[in-house]
């Protein structure tokens, strides 16, 4: 189980330093941030001076190995534009996507495991038929498309909801968050609705494809002439069944949730993480651009480790291969 | 026999289908007593599962019972509906299925389904049903039963699951066992082993079984009676030592021809002609007519059931005569010239 | 050398013949030729050319669906705020939505379906190499594969076409070397291999032609994606400009218009967006369920 932990750890430092250099690299590649931060009619003087201040003179092997050095030091560099550690403007933009994200996902497995299990349950029924419907809208169609038809229908047309930002936040456990509070909850629900659909569309698929599959099988079938009632048949065999793929699923997704927060929070106009890079790409920001994307795939990275010890625990299979 | 515990009367099983409905079980009568093993035997698509399934009302979409009854103790359980079948199920009429890997699920603990099965009936605490799982295992001969609780079922080997299973099957004392080839899949050993198990627990429990198989030995060494399908329908019935010694069916003496025991190493292994004929085009009349080294002119139309001593009977218009001797000898050099 | 055609065509009667027996996936193929049809016919069918800026009158701007404009006929689905008609807009947009979308889509199958069937050839290192970042790249959302390229390349129909299929030719790539890899351990590749039959005629001849039923799947589904990836760029304000309107940046164009009760500069290009993604997933799944009619129930 250890070297099983150590030889995971190795391989995602592996994918972290592998990843920093193609951002690094990639991201570098990209015109002056220079023209972008000052007048095009100051002299030449102020932009050599700002040039060298920067490091951006030097060979980009050497930028990177300045780059990496400073990571290590816990510095990512500072924003061309708010002049501000990078680090700390991502962070203080954090909590606000952390809670968009997670709210989404509680969003979509509270709705999306009954909608599933029921659509998997009775696969011929027409509300299954509808569900199913529902789950092919949820991620065929745009988020951004669906914030905006959200938008219309509840901030403009009914007026129930506030159309977008974060709105004010109370502060939990030493975090600032909206659900604090009723009004600041009323700021969350549409862009967390928005941002659960996708993941919502996927999970009542994947529940339903588990369901037929585990309502077909034979030890379903014995539990039945067993005498377990349907309920427990479901509870029982079906949920504990199904956990595996969605736990793996769902782990999987809170990341690419956190990256797809770029889209609601535009939309939105929520104040996060999401709306600070595409802030930072429109302006060539690259010490931004380069944190945010090295974080991403840290996180990405941090997940996929969770997932895969998580998923041992769940199924016996594995946990016996990964002792033995 | 006494007052029979199962009692299964025309019993007509469809399935529908897009090409129309198709006749897995259709007219099947059989009765089983108490302490009895009843063998039922074909090949595969004889019906000889479905009818198990039907006894329970486990039959699934697209399928349906479309008549007869099935009378547990003289009540019809095919007029029950939900909780009351729900009731019958595992406490009264117990399943065990054909793959021991498959029926078992995977992910849960061998306690967890079982507790589970216990309290599906009983009103007990855990605790109860723990110990009621812990006694059911030992009494089908698992060693360590408690250890067995906490195992996961991809930790025992077939057999044991086997015996997990038959262990769950009792553990509400039910009046019948209905077994879908429980053996099958085992070793030959671990086959014996169990058969000598079931007959023991159905001597001292004085549960019915019902044993569902292809395998014309297993039933020669296990069952009382037999009843032999073929094609939907049961064409022999007979006290199991009667029938194999003299089978009266054409059909039956070619499985018992195939058995391999039969026959000297080396020697080439008679098989019936033909193969099991597709439920969606059964020929007219007979339906194993276009196998039968007997089939006559009368073939065409459905013969009826004629009985014989012994309360033994075949459905066929043909029997092979008591006084044949050798009965199997003689219709194995018939197969073998024949194809 | 008659008879496979004739099977082929056989092949695609029964394919057909499965395929309508669900009549939502035949109405999403109508949708999907109708605006297939309504693109390539824009010019003629557009009452405006919205690229052309001598043909917009800002007197036009705004206008509710249903108004005449100074060019005397109806804007039946309005005007934005430069006076562009939005019926028009939607016909060019459509163009350039289903023109980036088939680009990518193309490119990022054959790219895919390359680097698949290589590392299935090859085996070993490579495949094990090629696998990896395969992988990897499966694990990061396409959006931020998408934003990050088209952040360096910059904007532009070729960048963004290049952002999209490098975002998402992995997923032609892992589909390609899963089917290709099953049938290269069949004995009769490794028998193929042993004659001087050349590698490429293995290659295209017996790996390749296993990998295509999940590929048109793919296909399909990416096609789909890589429209609605390109609509989310523009609409973040990182894909194509104004000038070359999209389905994305025609949205993104009249948002700010939306909580002024102006709804119909968004709401018409985004019911255009969302009818073509729809159909064409409904069409995709469809196209799944015939050709692997296992996984469908």
């Amino acid at each position: 189980m250890i070297g099983f932990l150590i030889q995971r750890l190795l391989q995602a430092l592996l994918v972290i330093v592998a990843m920093s250099i193609i951002v690094f690299l990639g991201v570098y590649a990209i015109g002056n941030p220079i023209d972008v931060m000052i007048d095009p009619a100051s002299d030449q003087a102020l932009r050599e001076a700002l040039i060298h201040r920067y490091g951006l003179d030097l060979p980009l092997i050497q930028q990177y190995f300045v780059f990496m050095s400073n990571m290590l030091h816990g510095d990512l560099g500072e924003s061309f534009i708010y002049r501000l550690p990078v680090l700390s403007l991502i962070f203080s933009r954090f909590p606000a996507t952390l809670e968009l994200a997670l709210t989404a996902m509680l969003i979509a497995t509270c709705l999306g495991i009954p909608l599933g299990l029921w659509a998997g349950y009775k696969p011929d029924a027409l509300s299954s038929k509808a569900i199913m419907a529902f789950s092919v809208l949820g991620f065929s169609v745009p988020t951004f498309w669906i914030g905006l038809l959200l938008i219309m229908t509840f901030a403009v047309e009914l007026g129930w909801l506030p159309s977008g930002g974060r709105g004010p936040v109370s502060t939990v456990l030493g975090m600032p968050l909206s659900i604090g509070s009723l009004e600041g909850l009323s700021y969350i629900i549409l862009p967390a609705f928005n941002l659960a659909l996708f993941k919502l569309g996927l999970l009542i698929r994947l529940t339903r494809a588990g369901t037929v599959e585990v309502m077909s099988s034979d030890y379903v079938r014995f539990a039945r002439a067993q005498g377990l009632s349907e309920s427990k048949v479901v509870g029982l065999h079906v949920l504990k069944n199904i956990s595996i793929p969605i736990v793996t699923v769902f782990g999987l997704e809170l990341g690419s949730t956190l990256a797809f927060a770029v889209v609601t929070e535009t939309v939105f106009n929520w104040p996060g993480m999401g709306k600070l890079i595409i802030d930072s790409i429109t302006v060539l920001d690259r010490p931004v651009m380069v944190a945010y994307l090295i974080l991403v795939v840290f996180l990405f990275v941090l997940i996929n480790l969770v997932v895969d010890l998580v998923y041992g625990q769940l199924d016996p299979r594995i946990r016996v291969k990964a002792s033995s | 026999m006494s007052e029979p515990v199962l009692s299964v009367k025309d019993l007509r099983t469809q399935f529908k289908i897009r090409a129309g409905v198709l006749n897995a079980v259709d007219g099947v009568s059989f009765e089983v007593g108490r302490g009895r093993i009843l063998g039922l035997v074909g090949e595969s698509g004889s019906g000889k599962s479905v009818t198990g399934y039907s006894i329970l009302g486990l039959i699934e979409q697209p399928g349906f019972i479309a008549g007869g009854s099935v009378l547990l103790h003289g009540r019809d359980i095919t007029r029950l509906t939900g909780e009351e079948l729900r009731r019958v199920r595992g406490a009264q009429i117990a399943m065990v299925f054909q793959d021991p890997m498959m029926t078992l699920n995977p992910v849960l603990k061998i306690g967890t389904q079982m507790i589970a099965a216990v309290r599906a009936h009983d009103n007990v605490s855990r605790k109860v049903a723990r110990g009621r799982a812990r006694d059911a295992l030992a009494k089908v001969g698992i060693p360590s039963p408690e250890e067995r609780l906490d195992a996961y079922p991809h930790q025992l080997s077939g057999g044991m699951r086997q015996r997990v299973a038959i262990a769950i099957a009792l553990l509400h004392r039910p009046a019948v066992i209905i077994a879908d080839e429980p053996t099958t899949a085992l070793d030959v050993s671990i086959q014996g082993q169990i058969l000598a198990e079931v007959r023991r627990l159905a001597d001292e429990t004085g549960t019915a079984f019902v044993w569902v198989t292809h395998d014309l030995a297993v039933v020669s060494s296990l069952a009382d009676d037999i009843c032999v399908m073929y094609a939907g329908r049961i064409v022999e019935t007979g006290p199991a030592a009667e029938v194999i010694a003299a089978p009266r069916h054409p059909y039956t003496a070619g499985l018992l021809a195939s058995v391999p025991a039969e026959h000297e190493p080396g020697d080439r292994l008679p098989q019936v002609p033909g193969s099991t004929p597709s439920l969606a085009n059964l020929p007219r009349g007979c339906a194993f007519a276009p196998r039968c080294f007997k089939a006559g002119p009368a073939c065409t139309t459905t013969p009826s059931i004629q009985q014989f001593e012994d309360g033994r009977s075949a459905l066929c218009h043909y029997p092979i005569e008591s006084d044949s001797c050798q009965p199997h000898s003689s219709t194995s050099t018939t197969y073998r010239s024949a194809s | 050398m008659s008879a496979p055609v004739e099977t082929r065509w056989g092949r695609l009667a029964n394919f057909w013949s499965d395929f309508r027996q669900s009549p939502v996936a035949v109405a999403a193929l109508i949708v999907i030729a109708t605006v297939i049809l309504m693109a390539v016919l824009a010019p003629l069918v557009a009452p405006q050319n919205p690229y052309n800026q001598e043909t917009l009158d800002l007197f036009d701007a705004r206008l509710q669906p249903g108004e005449v404009g100074s060019g005397g006929y109806v804007h039946w689905l309005g005007t934005d705020a430069a006076g562009r008609d939005v019926f028009s807009a939607i016909l060019y947009g459509l163009r350039t939505s289903l023109i980036v979308g088939m680009m990518a889509g193309t490119f990022a199958l054959v790219l895919g379906a390359v680097v698949g069937l290589i590392a299935a050839y090859y085996g070993g290192r490579v495949e094990a190499l090629i696998m990896r970042v395969i992988d990897l790249q499966l694990s990061l959302p396409a959006i931020l594969l998408a934003l990050v390229l088209v952040a360096m390349l910059g904007q532009g129909l070729p960048q963004l076409v290049a952002a999209l299929v490098a975002a998402q030719y992995a997923y032609f790539a892992r589909t390609t070397h899963g089917a290709a890899s099953a049938e290269r351990r069949k004995d009769y590749i490794e028998a193929a291999l042993s004659t001087p039959i050349p590698a490429r005629q293995v290659l295209f001849r017996h790996l390749l032609p296993n990998a295509l039923p999940p590929l048109i799947v793919v296909a399909t589904v990416q096609v789909a994606n890589s429209i609605a990836l390109e609509a989310t760029l523009s609409f973040l304000g990182l894909g194509l400009p104004l000038t070359q309107p999209s389905l994305g940046s025609l949205i993104s164009n009249g948002f700010q218009f939306l909580l002024s009760g102006r709804y119909w500069i968004s709401i018409y290009p985004g019911i255009a967006l969302m009818l073509t993604v729809v159909a064409i997933n409904l069409v995709g799944d469809q196209v799944r369920n015939v050709l692997n009619p296992r996984r469908s129930r």
